[in-house]
């Protein structure tokens, strides 16, 4: 589904990705974890599609079409969602017309038939269960007077709306208490399934207590320097990152 | 306050796309071909003259345009406003152009059919209004009422809306006891201009106690090269009645300036209600700022009587120049006054607009909300006054003015001014100014919205507090309209 090979990205000349090669499959959940400034963002951006990031070498391939030359609306409209780390507020826009307008965008470009207003209130309604949600907040803008955890909830509402092939979770978990995180967790566990991909960017592992990875790779400067299973999460728990970084440094 | 951004950094792709997005064409550029009825260019008494008789006037308003027209040649243009132009030449234009109709047309059978198509290529025809929305239109192309639908219907509850052209034959005495007493013909250069030569408009009157049970649309269009537009409107509440009124326009391209000077009076008596709303369309020029409407309006409004409310809701998206303030004047005891403005420029637009509000009567009460957006290499300046009388007992005012910045090579002005003469006053205002972010923009497109959709979007969230004081169908046309004059403009 997602096909990462030796991806080299720069920001304003300075390299931040340094050959970063990543493979995922239908149906499998990827944890990327790694100190602060490990580029782990700078991939969720990337693969979204925003600006400011020159790609300098390699390539990502979804679903076989070329990621990197697609503007971020078709790569949305392809069943790529980023779950953002820090949501962004849109005043004076209704947040329940703007995520219909964002799923009939999505409907369109698949060739389905755009909901009207009542099928897609019914199927808000029952996404919001997921979340546990309460209803005042579709009536309000977009993530305005939203609290930290109410804004994680969105992002994980709309996703379940949108329904995404691949979604890249940015740091969920952070500023989320551990009711918040169970709930944001258990809406993505609800949602998984044998056609869709997980990218869970993480720093703790304690989201992956409740989001159960089938992968767990190291960033580190750019590269991801240890892949494994959910036993590397709890390993990097017990003895922090040093002992990777030191190992990768040594060449051997 | 000038956040104009002298740094020439190179545009980011963002916007690019706002330049592209501004960059559309104006989609009602379109000439009708109608023959026109001219009189020699210029301006002299003869010209005031012909056109009163013209219209078959009674001598009392032959005679207060010939007061008005000497007036007038004493005033000079006023170069107070953040403005800039050339220098309109008023003896190269034409005062008086209306469509060759022998007769006034009893139903819509009878109005010219290029007529009707013009108004299909604007998307309001005629008929699916008067069948559908229930509004009753007084159409006016170039400056002679074409077609006036509902009016008996009106008649039965008393209500008058007609052409001011009718009016004045018809109720003369309504006309003369009302005409110029809120903006005198005296007033100001533009205004007494449009007093000397106005050649046609809307007239409403509301009879006492009556709630005139639908809304009243004008629907405004420039159509002959170099013709001043004297548009003149004249809407009189009786005691304890109601009416909203509508006024929406759109005008076909023309490469030269077309000078257009309104003139808007509405009074309110004893517990009455107006509620006034505008779509302003007109051409705004192309993209390197050549040609489009000069537009200097007059708006006023008399809160005559004690608890009357009168109420300004403008969406301003076209014209080369906006020169307009829509305003209140306070006088009766307990009256209210607002203003709801959405003011949009784009390329080489300029719009100086905003409100007056006076507050004469005691308990008084204003409100302002004024969003100004400004894209492209345009200017925007909010110009507001609040005037509290030394006899108006705790009056209060509420302003607030917010700008909104799409790219960085356009300016937003804020101008407030205050004229407080009694110590009971409570005036607050607020001023915000913000920027489209990349941000926002990025994380529309990240839910599958193009970059188009994405600044519509935040456009009209942010304008929406004024869209929703529209009537419903006005607010769908407003915020459609907002996305054209924002095509290609994200930059």
């Amino acid at each position: 589904m997602l096909s990462i090979k030796d991806l080299q990205v720069s920001v304003e000349g300075k390299p931040i990705l340094k050959g970063l090669n990543l493979e995922v499959k239908p149906g499998e959940i990827h944890a990327i974890m790694g100190p602060n400034g490990s580029g782990k963002s700078t991939l969720a951006h990337v693969l979204s599609g925003r600006e400011g990031y020159s790609v300098d070498a390699g390539t990502a391939a979804y679903k076989n079409l070329d990621l990197l030359d697609m503007a971020p609306e078709i790569r949305a409209r392809e069943g790529m969602f980023l779950a953002f780390q820090y949501p962004i507020e849109i005043p004076g826009v209704n947040n329940t017309s703007f995520l219909k307008k964002a799923l009939n965008e999505i409907r369109k470009h698949r060739g389905d038939e755009e909901l009207d207003a009542i099928d897609f209130l019914s199927l808000i309604k029952k996404q919001m269960k997921l979340v546990e949600m309460k209803e005042d907040l579709l009536k309000r803008p977009v993530n305005q007077g939203f609290s930290g955890g109410e804004k994680k909830r969105n992002e994980i509402l709309q996703m379940a709306v949108l329904n995404p092939t691949l979604a890249i979770l940015d740091e969920t978990d952070s500023g989320l208490d551990i009711d918040a995180l169970r709930i944001v967790a258990g809406g993505v566990n609800k949602l998984r399934s044998e056609d869709n991909a997980f990218v869970v960017i993480t720093h703790y592992q304690r989201l992956l207590d409740y989001i159960v990875p089938d992968f767990v790779h190291v960033l580190s400067d750019g590269k991801i320097i240890k892949s494994g299973t959910k036993d590397l999460a709890l390993e990097l728990e017990e003895r922090g990152y040093d002992w990777l970084l030191e190992k990768a440094e040594s060449p051997s | 306050m000038n956040p104009v951004n002298d740094e020439n950094s190179t545009m980011s792709d963002e916007q690019q796309t706002i330049q592209n997005i501004t960059d559309q064409d104006y989609k009602y550029g379109f000439v009708t071909d109608i023959e026109m009825d001219e009189f020699p260019q210029g301006l002299n008494e003869d010209i005031v003259r012909m056109i009163s008789a013209k219209k078959e006037e009674p001598e009392f308003m032959t005679n207060w345009r010939l007061k008005a027209y000497r007036q007038w040649r004493k005033l000079k243009e006023p170069k107070w406003p953040k403005l800039e132009y050339d220098e309109v030449e008023y003896d190269e234009l034409y005062y008086y152009a209306a469509p060759k109709t022998k007769d006034a047309p009893k139903s819509l059978d009878e109005v010219d059919p290029e007529l009707l198509e013009t108004f299909d290529k604007l998307g309001v025809p005629l008929e699916e209004r008067e069948l559908l929305a229930g509004v009753a239109v007084d159409a006016v192309i170039d400056s002679v009422s074409v077609a006036t639908t509902f009016k008996d219907k009106l008649g039965e509850l008393g209500i008058i809306f007609c052409p001011i052209s009718e009016a004045i034959k018809e109720h003369p005495e309504l006309v003369k006891k009302y005409l110029g007493t809120v903006v005198p013909y005296t007033d100001n250069f533009y205004a007494t201009l449009n007093s000397a030569v106005f050649s046609d408009g809307s007239f409403v009157y509301i009879p006492p106690g009556v709630r005139c049970p639908m809304e009243l649309s004008s629907y405004f269009r420039i159509n002959a090269s170099k013709t001043g537009q004297f548009e003149r409107t004249l809407i009189i509440a009786d005691k304890g009645s109601y009416v909203s009124y509508l006024e929406g326009c759109t005008a076909p391209m023309r490469d030269e300036n077309q000078l257009h000077a309104a003139v808007v009076e509405l009074i309110a008596l004893e517990d009455a209600e107006i509620k006034y709303s505008t779509v302003q369309n007109w051409y705004a020029g192309n993209k390197e700022g050549v040609g489009g409407i000069f537009n200097f309006v007059t708006k006023r409004g008399l809160c005559a009587g004690a608890r009357s409310k009168i109420s300004w809701t403008q969406v301003e998206t076209g014209s080369a120049i906006t020169w307009k303030y829509p305003s209140c004047v306070l006088k009766g005891d307990n009256s209210v006054g607002e203003f709801y403005s959405v003011a949009l420029t784009n390329n080489y637009q300029q719009a100086d607009t905003g409100t007056k509000m006076i507050h004469l009567g005691k308990n008084t009460r204003s409100l302002i909300i004024s969003k100004g957006i400004s894209a492209g290499k345009s200017n925007n300046a909010y110009r507001g006054l609040v005037k509290v009388n030394n006899k108006a007992e705790n009056a209060r005012n509420y302003s607030q003015c917010d700008s909104l910045l799409i790219g960085d090579q356009c300016g937003a002005h804020t101008y407030p001014y205050l004229e407080i003469e009694n110590p009971t006053a409570q005036v607050e205002h607020e001023a915000t100014t913000s920027k489209v972010s990349e941000d926002q923009i990025f994380y529309l497109n990240q839910r599958g919205i193009s970059t188009e959709d994405a600044v519509g979007m935040i456009v009209s969230g942010y304008a929406r507090e004024v869209f929703q004081q529209l009537p419903m169908e006005f607010a769908v046309e407003a915020q459609a309209l907002m996305s054209v004059s924002l095509e290609g403009s994200v930059g």
